[in-house]
């Protein structure tokens, strides 16, 4: 296959991913788009295949095969609400291959038509230390990230007297060593650059806490889309560079899209140290006063006299695997002539979109489950709340108290609503460890319990 | 402004960003082409890095226009479907692995080959996954 032709069928490949994303415009379109998507890998993995310098077939089927066969094997095992730590370990193994790519292409730079060994063009090893660089962050962080979603280190923030002045100084001497590198095109410079970029993943992702997750996750898919693009400049490769474009944009909106949702800088999400335990040690002073607590009996018989419901999910609803529950749950009511809906914000739960995940994988039909800014109006004309697993982001003192450290974030109006009922385990704060005013009110009703366990019986007691 | 015409303003503006998408594609595809014809001759001044940014801007477009159409609800099958097509990076993995002969670099790209293959299944898979559960109402 000629030059040009294959540059004709990457052409090919990268409007397929660009329609893939497009398709994801509507859940009625997004299944064609993810075969679009499918269309351009195989494409671009057929015209690569088809390289006259691509000869050893029986290795690489051999790769394929058994990437494949794993990846194929997680990807249906997989518990929805495990997604976002899947999608962390999955980020990581895309900046591992840009590793090992760019370590390939330093020790045979002639495959690719950039130089010598050791004599590369300054051009190309400038963007290949920068992929690898980029790659070995998105490698470490997202382990990192990986195990604070899978709880396999702790989710609160780890944050010590100059960190950032030593990220600074890290970031700063990852600079001189590329310069370095590409100066003096040495072996050393190359893993020194590695090792360095693989620690600095880890410094950067350790002081933000779980719950910004959304955030880091986001980051990181950006990153994983820039670390391929870093590598498509090393390459000359304009679909590894258009690809990387798409990835690393997306990320980056999505990115911007839970700051805002957070009401925080990306700079703050960044710097970390948010939540855990430091914070709004000042809001637990307004301690003893009165709560109603209920009974899944009073929260059946409240919300089948009702008319109509918003349901409010959490991250405490996908810890507990409450959907199905919830979904029986609304089911019921739905047969009694209830309005059901479910009212999500941005940046519930572990990763954009996750909620609306977990409600459709619990068969709720996506037309009821509806964004902030197209339910909260609503919450007037409503019975009844019905917060499963979410707490910050009902809470008045974001509009109420500028002291407050989710002071000025978007929230879901719930109090509006004539009941509120909290489903929830304890009295303990969310995240940011503010105290909700929500639950001394008395239109509100706390049913205290694990979420599915509240569900299941709420439905035994509508029966 | 009434819902309505709130509709019909996102509409206008959707339409907007889909032309302007189309645009960009057309502009990318042609700054590709360019690419791919002026790579042999070097000498003629305009450096690979130059055409190599200008696809790479032009793509950062037409990413904006497209991702800020995804609707919310999506956004998680966004993630696992960008995070699948990052796995392109195979195709450098590709040409690494490729040479007859074993060698340092072959290993590294074997490595890659088999790191990205587990990406591009399991995210493409996991992505069907999710878009299958999205359903209509009964």
């Amino acid at each position: 296959m000629t030059e040009n032709l294959s540059a004709i069928f990457y052409l090919v490949s990268s409007i397929c991913f660009i329609m893939a994303l497009r398709g994801l415009s509507s859940p009625d379109t997004s299944r064609q788009g993810n075969l679009f998507g499918i269309a351009g890998m195989v494409i671009a993995i057929g015209t690569t295949l088809a390289l006259p310098s691509v000869l050893s077939y029986e290795v690489i089927i051999a790769g394929i095969v058994i990437g494949g066969a794993i990846g194929a094997f997680i990807a249906w095992k997989i518990e929805m609400t495990a997604l976002p730590q899947l999608v962390a370990a999955f980020h990581s193994l895309v900046g591992l291959a840009a590793c090992f790519v760019a370590a390939a292409a330093f020790y045979r730079p002639e495959a690719y038509g950039i130089g010598q060994f050791l004599a590369i063009r300054p051009g190309s090893l400038i963007e290949m230390t920068i992929g690898l660089a980029i790659g070995a962050i998105t490698f470490t962080g997202s382990i990192i990230a990986f195990g604070k979603l899978q709880g396999l280190i702790t989710g609160s923030p780890l944050v010590f007297k100059g960190q950032h002045p030593l990220n600074a100084l890290l970031g700063i001497l990852l600079v001189v060593l590329i310069v370095w590198t590409v100066r003096d095109q040495t072996e050393f410079g190359f893993w020194l650059i590695l090792v360095l970029s693989l620690l600095i993943g880890v410094l950067i992702i350790v002081p933000i806490g779980g719950a910004d997750m959304p955030v880091v996750i986001s980051m990181l898919n950006s990153y994983s889309g820039w670390a391929a693009c870093g590598i498509g400049f090393t390459l000359g490769n304009s679909l590894l560079i258009v690809t990387g474009a798409l990835v690393g944009s997306s990320g980056a909106i999505l990115s911007y899209i839970m700051c805002k949702g957070m009401n925080r800088s990306f700079f703050s999400v960044i710097l970390g140290g948010f939540g855990g335990e430091t914070e709004g040690a000042a809001a637990r002073t307004q301690g003893d006063k009165s709560i109603k607590s209920g009974s899944a009996e009073d929260a059946a018989f409240i919300m089948e006299n009702a008319s109509s419901v918003i349901i409010v999910p959490g991250y405490g609803m996908a810890v507990a695997q409450a959907q199905h529950a919830l979904r029986e749950m609304c089911d019921i009511l739905k047969d009694r002539g209830v309005k059901v809906r479910y009212a999500i914000h941005p940046v519930a739960g572990r990763m954009p979109g996750h909620m609306n995940v977990l409600l459709a994988e619990a068969n709720v039909p996506y037309e009821q489950v509806l964004e902030l800014e197209e339910i909260n109006r609503d919450f007037n004309q409503t019975d009844v709340a019905f917060v499963i697993g979410a707490n910050d982001v009902t809470n008045p003192a974001a509009k109420t108290d500028p002291t407050s450290p989710i002071y000025g974030m978007p929230i879901l109006d719930v109090e509006n609503a004539q009941t509120v009922l909290f489903v929830k385990r304890s009295m303990a704060s969310g995240y940011a460890g503010v105290d909700n005013e929500l639950f001394f009110r008395d239109n509100t009703m706390m049913l205290f319990a694990d979420a599915k366990k509240m569900c299941e019986e709420i439905v035994q007691a509508l029966n | 402004m009434s819902s309505q015409q709130l509709l019909d303003r996102a509409r206008q503006l959707a339409e907007e960003a889909e032309r302007l998408a189309a645009e960009s594609v057309r502009l990318a595809q042609e700054a590709a082409r360019s690419v791919t014809s002026s790579a042999p001759v070097e000498t003629t001044g305009v450096d690979p890095f130059i055409f190599g940014l200008t696809v790479l801007v032009l793509a950062c477009f037409v990413g904006y226009y497209v991702v800020w159409r995804v609707t919310p609800a999506l956004h998680s099958p966004l993630m696992s479907v960008t995070n699948a097509i990052s796995s392109v990076i195979i195709v450098g993995a590709l040409i690494a692995a490729g040479p007859a002969e074993a060698n340092f670099s072959q290993v590294m790209g074997f490595c890659a080959v088999v790191l990205a293959s587990v990406n591009i299944f399991g995210g493409f898979i996991v992505t069907q996954r999710m878009l299958s559960m999205f359903k209509k109402k009964r």
